[in-house]
């Protein structure tokens, strides 16, 4: 391996020295054996937007619309199902390595009818800890040193770490504005520039991360079925593999269709698909998800989990798959889970747009997904008293934890340097929680003006 | 697609010796005394414990802190400072991970280099090789011995090298991997072999990765000793667990890692670029059970006085059972699992499916097809370059209900029978 090649091909990612790590490590340097420093996988990955912000949220005077989970229960059933599963002796020992095969079955029923082909449960799918684990286990799988793998910019953070470690190096395109000024942006104004698209394709492209619904601008059918088509087609004239994260895929709203890029020609034998149970039926902390894709891709994913964790829990698998055939019968009415989650949240989308547009902020309102990105140009907070070293919107975010007790997430956490200026005046504030947090939320920003 | 598409890191560890002998196992619906896991329940608290969390408040079912949750990593912090002799702090010092499985590859990947050279004491358990080559590392390994004087009958007698295992070091030697207990020879360290092993490990600035997922379980007075609770240890030391093996829950995978913050922290590195967090609701309830078992600690209402007791038992059935019928047990000192030297049956593998695989791993394929009965074979725990040494030799799994080892012995009595 290369190690010159390898630190001149890594993309600077954000470097905050407010962060504590890079003084802890300075501090223990006395008790480190000459020997035992880390390996070059991780070198400058130690740092991570959710270990930073997700602590200082966890303060219960503070209203957190910061990190992506519910705090609205999940479905009594999915709960049920759990406590049945545990209650079985058998289903507290371990279980298939690649995925338990009642979950595997019903995943490849659920994702047959929604791609219109036949799935196989034990070759095409792998069950992973999370959407999270099944990005890391294609990274391992498919990407290596000398690849370049592109990302759409703003990016589900964890996407460029996990290139990273992988040895590849991460090639950035930022979703841009559209131009024009308009009453009410939402996150179809957001696209992608055909040339400059095509621009950073190459030979050692590997692959190309679209995520839809998007996190964080909450862009979903990623963008049109034109727009699908268009890096479909890129990535056929390249041979390159397409890695699509559709964890928020049940949650697009009216007017709007989640499309698979799986589903276009010539797209199924190049593309790894990733769910989440966690976002599926609001269960984040199971930890559960799945690669769907063509079996001589999954085989190499299949290898990395048995020399990583090997399985997955299995009572968590019992229940998430008795979930999936309750609503796979259901699947064409306002009952599913699927629909009636989209139609509840759409109504808080609706209700935090307005409360912000009052408040004197810009919301970009989403599609899809859980999330929606404030622009706070117009409030003209003065922060040049805080630290000159952080971007604006990390240095918003801690001002307003700090004097207005409202928790959200930096959004150039989500871009490479480059892009900083374009985004460092936005921050993403999560929905998915219950009328009385939103409550909380709308008094802190009725009262945003006064002292 | 014309292009090659997997990372050269896959290469040569897509074989994996579970996958294909619990399919074989399952396929002709074996007495199952092959892979690692109970056939009957966790104990009943930590069952409800489980039932607790699954009926608790909504944050049971959302994201938990990355690197553990905080009632079990205080509840650990609490229980083992106690028996390392280190106050061990929650949040620095520990990992919580899928498994322990988990906690051996975030070791690998956060410590261990293209070139760097990792010592494996053999027989070990086959995950470390292939996560050591997949780390870019190279595997160097150094078997236990039966002693040359005696009869061979107990993993005590399996030992090390001192100067074989000195000569294995270089200067790329970055970190040594033990197992005690040890699978597959249930083999429990003694202080003194431990003190060597510490003695190389400070000498030549060695890590010690200790994977001790059977701590609990030891026989016959034999006891099991933290080498990170050695001198000159705990900085040097990550010591691996496991909530599936403790509390009888494979099927929950959690299992941890502690050690010096300053190794920890790397390790922490790795977890949020891979799982980032590990289920919530099964951490509260192995937080539950090492609560109640500090507790009650050293009295017999503990779990893991418990769990041993009824183990001694099945594994002195077991042992009977295959000398009964000519087999010639190691009476294992800890762990769950028994080898057994096959050497002295004579059956005829005359299968041409099996041609040119090693003689146990023959054998096992006709003990499953032929007999009904699943076992695994122990070269698969050896490296390449020393599993001919240790061709006959095939492992058994005690920790299955009387019922299955009674189903066990009734298939070796008839096989006995008949011949």
């Amino acid at each position: 391996m290369n190690t010159a090649r390898l630190v001149l091909n890594c993309t600077k990612f954000a470097c905050y020295p407010a962060n504590i790590n890079c003084r802890r490590r300075l501090c223990t340097s006395q008790y480190m054996m000459s020997r035992h420093s880390h390996t070059k996988r991780i070198a400058g990955l130690d740092k991570n937007v959710w270990v930073a912000f997700t602590s200082v949220a966890a303060d219960p005077s503070i209203v957190n619309l910061g990190q992506g989970f519910p705090d609205i229960p999940p479905p009594s059933y999915v709960k049920e199902a759990l406590a049945k599963a545990a209650s079985v002796d058998r289903m507290n020992q371990y279980t298939r390595g690649f995925g338990h095969p009642s979950l595997v079955k019903a995943l490849s029923q659920v994702y047959g009818k929604v791609c219109e082909r036949q799935i196989d449960p034990f070759k095409e799918i792998l069950v992973t800890v999370g959407g999270y684990g099944s990005l890391f286990s294609t990274m391992q799988a498919l990407v290596e040193e000398g690849d370049e793998v592109i990302i759409i910019e703003p990016f589900f953070d964890c996407y460029v770490p996990m290139v990273r470690m992988a040895g590849a190096k991460p090639v950035l395109i930022p979703l841009r504005l559209k131009p024009g000024k308009k009453q009410t942006i939402t996150s179809a104004d957001w696209y992608l520039d055909p040339d400059e698209l095509s621009s950073k394709f190459n030979s050692r492209t590997k692959a190309i991360i679209i995520n839809t619904p998007n996190n964080p601008i909450g862009k979903a059918s990623v963008f049109t079925r034109e727009e699908l088509q268009m890096i479909a087609d890129l990535c056929i004239k390249h041979d390159t593999l397409c890695f699509s994260d559709e964890v928020y895929e049940w949650l697009v709203y009216r007017g709007h269709q989640h499309i698979k890029i799986a589903t276009l020609p010539g797209m199924w034998d190049r593309t790894i698909t990733i769910g989440s149970a966690g976002k599926t039926f609001s269960v984040t902390g199971w930890k559960l998800g799945w690669s769907v894709g063509p079996e001589h891709l999954i085989k190499h994913l299949q290898t990395v989990m048995q020399n990583t964790l090997y399985t997955c829990p299995t009572p968590l698998q019992e229940a998430v798959a008795q979930g999936l055939l309750l609503n796979l019968k259901m699947i064409d009415q306002p009952e599913c889970y699927f629909s009636s989650l989209a139609e509840e949240l759409e109504g808080k989308r609706d209700r935090m747009a307005a409360i912000l547009q009052e408040a004197g902020m810009t919301p970009v309102i989403p599609e899809g997904g859980y999330f929606m990105l404030v622009d706070v140009t117009s409030l003209n907070q003065d922060l040049s008293h805080m630290d000159d070293d952080d971007a604006y919107d990390y240095k918003f975010v801690k001002w307003m934890i700090k004097e207005k007790k409202l928790a959200a997430i930096p959004v150039t956490a989500f871009v490479g340097d480059e892009s900083k200026k374009q985004f460092e005046k936005y921050i993403r504030l999560c929905f998915i929680k219950q009328d009385s947090t939103l409550d909380a939320a709308e008094e802190i920003l009725k009262n945003w003006s006064k002292i | 697609m014309a292009r090659r598409l997997h990372a050269s890191r896959t290469d040569g560890v897509d074989k994996n010796v579970w996958v294909e002998f619990t399919k074989l196992a399952a396929d002709y619906k074996a007495v199952n005394l092959g892979q690692g896991f109970p056939d009957f329940s966790p104990p009943k608290f930590v069952q409800d414990a489980f039932c607790n969390a699954v009926s608790g408040g909504f944050q049971m079912h959302q994201y938990t802190r990355a690197f553990g949750h905080p009632p079990l990593v205080k509840n650990m912090a609490k229980f083992f400072s106690r028996i390392v002799g280190h106050e061990i702090d929650p949040f620095e010092d520990i990992l919580v991970t899928v498994g322990a499985y988990q906690a051996l590859f975030s070791a690998f990947q956060a410590l261990i280099d293209e070139g760097d050279e990792v010592i494996i004491v053999e027989p070990f358990f086959d995950c470390y090789q292939p996560m050591v080559k997949m780390a870019g590392g190279k595997a160097v390994y150094v078997p236990l011995r039966p002693k040359a004087d005696g009869a061979i009958l107990s993993s005590g007698d399996w030992v090390l090298n001192p100067k074989e295992l000195e000569s294995k070091i270089t200067p790329s030697t970055k970190a040594i991997v033990i197992n005690t207990p040890n699978n597959p020879l249930g083999k429990v360290y003694k202080t003194e072999e431990l003190q060597m092993i510490a003695d190389l490990c400070i000498k030549h600035d060695m890590l010690c990765i200790s994977d001790e997922v059977y701590e609990w379980l030891t026989y016959d007075g034999a006891k099991h000793v933290k080498i990170a609770s050695l001198p000159g240890m705990w900085e040097r030391t990550i010591t691996v667990g496991s909530g599936g093996k403790t509390f009888s829950a494979t099927g929950w995978k959690v299992g941890w890692a502690i050690g010096a913050g300053h190794i920890i922290k790397h390790m922490k590195t790795i977890h949020q670029n891979t799982v980032y967090h590990c289920a919530t609701a099964a951490q509260e309830a192995v937080a539950q059970g090492f609560e109640r078992e500090y507790e009650v600690f050293g009295t017999p209402e503990s779990y893991f006085l418990q769990l041993p007791a009824m183990l001694y038992h099945k594994r002195n059935k077991l042992a009977a059972c295959l000398q009964s019928v000519g087999l010639q047990p190691i009476m294992p000192e800890g762990g769950y699992f028994m080898i057994a030297d096959i050497s002295s049956v004579k059956v005829d593998l005359n299968d041409k499916r099996t041609e040119g695989e090693s003689y146990d791993f023959r054998f096992v394929k006709w003990l499953t097809k032929e007999k009904g009965l699943a076992t695994i074979p122990v070269s698969a725990f050896y490296s390449p370059e020393h599993s001919k040494e240790f061709d006959k030799y095939i492992r058994f799994c005690f920790v299955k209900e009387d019922s299955t080892l009674d189903a066990a012995g009734d298939i070796l009595r008839k096989w006995s029978q008949a011949q």
